[in-house]
């Protein structure tokens, strides 16, 4: 038995080694020859404290390391033969892949990488925090097609109620809508047990449906409706200051942070708390669950209800966190994208933070490509570190298992 | 703490599962519920437990009477129930499953494992269950389930313990270690209701008995003074003769010939090992073997559900190693499937058209591409009847009938046209008394008329009952080979050749 398990690990290790030496060769022979000049990384401001000089790279040496950098670990994969290793060897490799495309792409030219980086956590809240909200849903069993829905509503609200009563009400307004639809999404697959793709479906056609309509037949009119405050960035004192770091990470606006502080929150929820392990007890069995004592019904509602406010604080994003003002679909296919960073996430909070912070990277290189002026398609390459992701993450993925209850109703009796 | 049921009924719809049941359970003392697969024992104790609610009746503690809205009332009230599927969430700690519910706590919610984690260790030693708080439960075998069952019932304080058919899943060995916990639970002052269909391990264990059956308690006794014959006879509502009466063994040629056989796992692991064996027109060669050494991939290699790797399988002179499903049907090769709900039946399908699985394209059920239904209805409305499928209609879907009757309605469907050979695993498992003495009945009698036959199971009585040869199968291979009709042989014997150290 252990003889063919071993066997299908030593083809996946040498799967991985033949990718790394392809990508290896085909950067040696392609992209360093073209990358004439060097590559300039800008790291900070010149009014920042603490100045950093800019990262110079030369681009045709660097891509020649990375390409012989990646023949050797591809090369490694095939002597060390089967290997635990190998999906995070595979890994590194497509990172470092990923930074000798960059060199390539800045060749001769200058770009801000803090900027980037900065930019990839912005683009990663709506994301994380729809992953995260497809966990809690998720580790109570419901599948929650509706997130992409729930972010449409809270962006919507939080614009409308931002715009009349100020940025803090409009926040508030955005996650107990948000909760609303959560505990209607509950309503209609525990109590009702409707199937809970359609149910999340009839909710996502639903917002969209209703929030076009009205920015479209009201916002024209009333402009004034559509014109919230937007939530400014918080500079944390001193570590604002750091380089690097401090612009990344703490001079963000709250829904950076709040990303943050709620997959902190959420895992201690889920894996340190008596409440935690009824929920997810429920995920798993809920009949296990129900012979002692656990309502399974409850649990299910409140652990959807907080999804949905969760997707609702999510959803404030697009309007109060970026452009004060909602646009028709506005969330163009973000709850779904936090989905699959809640697969990749394997249902953790923090694994679909991170995943989320994956395409948010995607995001924003393809944004800073495009900029640069590259010879290839930006769509096109906007899809290379989506496709990386799931290399690396199909890599490893045979041990992650959704919740086993997932998607199944559950009746008592 | 003494526990009363006073006139318990319970209906799910129009079904009635227990009628007017009075039962009384007294502390340090094991009960004994005796009852056929939907005899409504299971139903019953969920009452007890909480999980349902009683149509009617009341249930009194020490002369008080108690109602539960849910089984967290009825834990509290110091009765816990190790379900006959286990209640247990396979990617969670022992520990967590065991707190799961009425969990330790510190400040914030905050889950508090260590202490759970002594207290399971400190149960588990003073009841001597050794079980490691830390294991995942889905890497721990049965047995140890079953205990971390336990242990989840003791943490709470039960005072009653409701054991549902807890030895199903048990091997012969595990019982045995099971009866002693059993007992020490009972010496430690607690009361245990044993569930089982099983005669034997009634008698080995119960202090009293009570005997349901559909729904009703029809008697109760002293272990001592109640003998097998007596109880099934309660259990069944008949009389029933435990011996399978079969014509002399006159084994004719040859007619199935395995040779040098060897079949994969689905994950590549060899199941079957280079095995060879003949079985005779006439005779029934019974595989004796713990579960999981095989028998499983060579009787879906000789089903044609299941590629062969290397070897042969000869029917009749005629090399059939990749014949189509199909094509063995043809030859006349029967097949009961070791799993019925998976591979023997539809259960969304009426009894009917269960029935013509195997022939509906052909004459004289199907003329040209259309099938004639009345043809079909009427002829599995006759058949039902000689095989004894008890349904309320060939119409009604055959999820709906109770295991045994499903096994029936197989037994039917493969038995009750021409057969040559019948290829039968675990043909009896979780069946009632009655259901189980019916088949082997069929299958004597597609012996006597001259097929041949070889049966699988993992319970040993069976294959002592009905084989002409017995092989043991261990590891993929045969280890030992015993000839009743020549010898009589000894239990205990083959017992060591299941586990690997026979001669
Ligand atoms: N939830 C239910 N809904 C409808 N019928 C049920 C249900 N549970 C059990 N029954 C029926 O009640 C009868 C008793 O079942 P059960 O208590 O499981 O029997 P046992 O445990 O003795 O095998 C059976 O006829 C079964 O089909
Ligand atoms: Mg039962």
């Amino acid at each position: 038995m252990t003889v063919h398990l071993d066997k299908a690990r030593l083809r996946q290790t040498r799967i991985t080694g033949g990718i790394l030496i392809g990508f290896g060769v085909l950067m040696a022979a392609f992209l360093a020859p073209d990358a004439s000049g060097v590559a300039t990384f800008r790291l900070s401001r010149p009014t920042d404290v603490w100045p950093v000089p800019n990262l110079v790279v030369p681009g045709g040496p660097f891509i020649y390391v990375i390409s012989a950098l990646l023949a050797f670990l591809g090369v490694r994969q095939f002597l060390r033969g089967a290997s635990k290793w190998s999906s995070l060897t595979l890994a590194i490799g497509l990172a470092i892949a990923v930074a000798a495309f960059l060199v390539w792409a800045t060749a001769g030219k200058s770009f801000s990488l803090t900027g980037m980086l900065q930019a990839t956590l912005v683009r990663a809240v709506p994301i994380a925090l729809g992953g995260l909200a497809g966990v809690l849903s998720e580790r109570v069993a419901v599948v929650n097609i509706g997130i992409e829905g729930m972010l449409l509503a809270g962006a919507f609200t939080g614009a409308l109620v931002g715009s009349l009563a100020g940025g803090i009400a409009g926040l508030a307004a955005a996650v107990a809508v948000g909760g609303m639809f959560g505990f209607i999404l509950a309503a209609l697959v525990v109590t009702y047990r409707m199937d809970q793709i359609i149910a999340g479906v009839f909710i996502n056609l639903f917002v969209l449906g209703l929030t076009s309509y009205i920015s479209s037949q009201v916002f024209q009119e009333y402009r004034a409706l559509n014109n919230a405050p937007v939530f400014r960035a918080i500079e944390i004192p001193y570590l604002s200051d750091l380089p690097v770091v401090g612009p990344v990470f703490f001079s963000q606006n709250i829904f950076v942070y709040g990303a943050f502080i709620l997959a902190g929150l959420a895992t201690y929820y889920l894996f340190h708390t008596r409440l935690g392990l009824r929920a997810r007890a429920v995920g798993e069995h809920p009949r296990a669950a129900d012979t002692l004592g656990i309502n399974v019904y409850r649990t299910r509602y409140i652990n959807v209800t907080m999804a949905g406010m969760v997707a609702g604080f999510g959803g404030a994003w697009f309007t109060l966190g970026s452009v004060g003002r909602f646009d028709e679909g506005m969330t163009g296919g973000r709850g779904f994208i936090g989905l699959a960073a809640m697969i990749f996430g394997r249902w953790h909070p923090v694994g679909a933070l991170l995943a989320a912070l994956v395409f948010g990277f995607a995001d924003s290189l393809q944004q800073k490509l495009a900029l640069l002026g590259t010879p290839i398609p930006s769509e096109f390459l906007a899809m290379a570190p989506y496709i990386a992701t799931m290399v690396v993450v199909a890599g490893v993925l045979g041990r992650a298992r959704a919740p086993a209850a997932d998607g199944k109703p559950y009746v008592k009796e | 703490m003494r526990v009363e049921l006073k006139n318990i009924t319970k209906r799910f719809g129009p079904v009635v599962a227990n009628k007017g049941v009075d039962l009384t359970i007294e502390p340090g003392e094991v009960l004994g519920l005796l009852g056929e697969n939907g005899a409504g024992k299971s139903t019953l104790m969920n009452v007890l437990c909480g999980l349902y609610a009683p149509t009617e009746g009341e249930i009194f503690i020490d002369g008080k009477s108690v109602t539960f809205d849910g089984p967290g009332d009825a834990i509290r009230a110091g009765i816990g129930m190790v379900h006959q599927h286990f209640m247990l969430v396979p990617v969670f700690s022992v520990a967590e499953n065991v707190v799961l519910g009425v969990e330790p706590t510190g400040r914030l919610d905050h889950l508090d494992l260590a202490t759970a984690r002594a207290e399971v260790r400190q149960l588990s030693e003073d009841y001597g269950l050794a079980v490691d708080p830390d294991a995942t439960i889905e890497t721990l075998p049965v047995g140890v389930q079953q205990r971390v069952e336990i242990i989840k019932v003791l943490f709470r304080s039960a005072d009653v313990l409701i054991l549902d058919e807890p030895t199903a899943v048990l091997t012969p060995q595990e019982v045995d270690e099971f009866f002693q916990i059993v007992r020490s639970l009972c010496d430690a002052g607690k009361a245990i209701v044993f569930i089982t269909h099983k005669l034997n391990e009634i008698l080995e264990v119960s202090d009293r008995i009570s005997v349901i059956r559909r729904g009703e308690i029809v008697g109760s006794g002293d272990p001592k003074e109640l003998t097998r014959p007596e109880l099934a006879e309660m259990m069944v509502g008949h009389p029933v003769d435990f011996n399978v009466a079969r014509a002399p063994y006159a084994p004719r040629e040859v007619i199935l010939d395995i040779s040098d056989l060897t079949v994969l796992r689905d994950d590549g692991a060899v199941a079957v090992d280079n095995l060879s064996l003949k079985v005779r027109s006439g005779e029934v060669v019974g595989i004796a073997g713990v579960q999981g050494n095989g028998q499983s991939a060579l009787i879906e290699a000789l089903a044609g559900l299941r590629r062969v790797a290397s070897g042969s399988v000869h029917f009749d002179g005629m090399d059939i190693t990749n014949a189509s499903p199909r094509a063995r049907h043809r030859m006349g090769i029967a097949h009961i499937p070791e799993d019925r709900q998976r591979a023997g039946l539809i259960g969304n399908f009426t009894v009917a058209e269960n029935m013509v699985l195997d022939t509906y394209y052909g004459p004289p059920f199907a003329k040209g591409a259309s099938i004639d239904w009345g043809r079909v209805h009427d002829d599995a409305a006759r058949v039902a009847e000689e095989y004894d499928v008890r349904t309320p209609s060939v119409d009604a879907a055959a999820a709906h009938l109770s295991g045994g009757n499903q096994q029936k309605l197989i037994v039917a469907r493969e038995l009750s046209r021409d057969t040559r050979f019948v290829i039968a695993g675990q043909p009896t498992r979780g069946l009632d008394v009655g259901s189980i003495a019916f088949i082997h009945a069929q299958l004597m009698a597609a012996r006597d008329e001259g097929d041949g036959l070889l049966i699988v199971s993992s319970e040993l009585d069976e294959i002592m009952s009905v084989s002409d040869r017995i092989l043991v199968m261990f590891k993929g291979r045969i280890v030992a080979e015993y000839a009743p009709h020549i010898a009589p042989v000894d239990k205990g014997e083959i017992g060591l050749a299941m586990a690997g150290a026979g001669p």
